[in-house]
């Protein structure tokens, strides 16, 4: 995968945090996913189909996640439970259309988000499907982005 | 203004409504799907404008578009596509089948209260 086609990934990322709660995160160096694998406690997942087809991951650690949805909504969430994984899904479903009027190169249509759930847990990746991996920092705490994206 | 928020993010509709209620605008109803919302519609008219989503389960939010577009009762309804489908062929084909204006999340307040003329 040519990583140029993460960069539209990561700017709506950043807008997507600076537009919604104010907040600037910083991007690290993309990598292509290697062991040991990062692992993570929420994830949103988005599918990508169309002229490429893969998916995006945006996975936090469980404070980091309760800290960004409770900042979202205006008021404090203490557990993990439906609002949660809403919020998480929907961070995922805006970066993933955000992205896509950046990908000049293909058409994508993005699926509906699914939130995994699960203390530690790991996104496995489809052997064949090159997956890149940006860390993000910022005030509220680290989180990632996984992108895999197969090309026609 | 009564505004119908139609979302499937409990999320965003939260979100939508803390912005509606900084503008003043309380009468508001919400949907979670395009058939939701036609219930909703039909049920709380007049409503002024809609805040319509695009991807959603059960009728998606263009579905949901030409559906009210063939009732001559909500030719007054005033829709907004609010919604993270970025692409100048969505926007397109959106306006094409009757929405008024047209939103990307993400959003701030001040960008949503041009689009809503308040």
């Amino acid at each position: 995968m040519n990583v140029a086609y993460v960069n539209p990934f990561i700017t709506s990322t950043i807008d997507t945090f600076k537009t919604m709660l104010n907040i600037d995160v910083k991007p690290g160096t993309p990598e292509l996913k290697k062991e040991p694998l990062p692992t993570f406690d929420i994830s949103g997942i988005i599918g990508l189909s169309g002229d490429a087809q893969g998916s995006i991951a945006i996975s936090f650690p469980k404070i980091m996640a309760l800290k960004v949805i409770s900042a979202l909504l205006g008021s404090e969430l203490k557990v993990v439970g439906p609002e949660l994984t809403d919020g998480i899904g929907e961070i995922a479903n805006i970066i993933a259309g955000s992205a896509k009027q950046h990908l000049k190169d293909f058409a994508l249509s993005i699926s509906l988000p699914n939130v995994v759930v699960g203390k530690s847990h790991v996104l496995a990746s489809q052997k064949n499907v090159p997956t890149l991996v940006v860390p993000f920092t910022c005030a509220m705490g680290n989180f990632s982005m996984e992108v895999s994206l197969k090309t026609k | 203004m009564r505004i119908l928020l139609v979302d499937d993010s409990n999320t965003m509709r939260r979100i939508q409504k803390t912005q509606l209620a900084g503008l003043g605008i309380k009468d508001i109803f919400e949907a979670d799907n395009g058939e939701i919302a036609l219930i909703e519609l039909s049920n709380n008219m007049p409503v002024d404008v809609i805040l319509l989503d695009w991807n959603m389960p059960v009728m998606d939010g263009l579905a949901f578009l030409k559906k009210i577009r063939e009732n001559a009762a909500y030719a007054g309804v005033k829709v907004i596509m609010c919604t993270s489908e970025s692409e100048k062929t969505k926007v397109i084909e959106a306006l094409k089948a009757g929405a008024n204006n047209y939103i990307v999340k993400p959003f701030t307040p001040v960008a949503l209260k041009e689009k809503l003329g308040v």
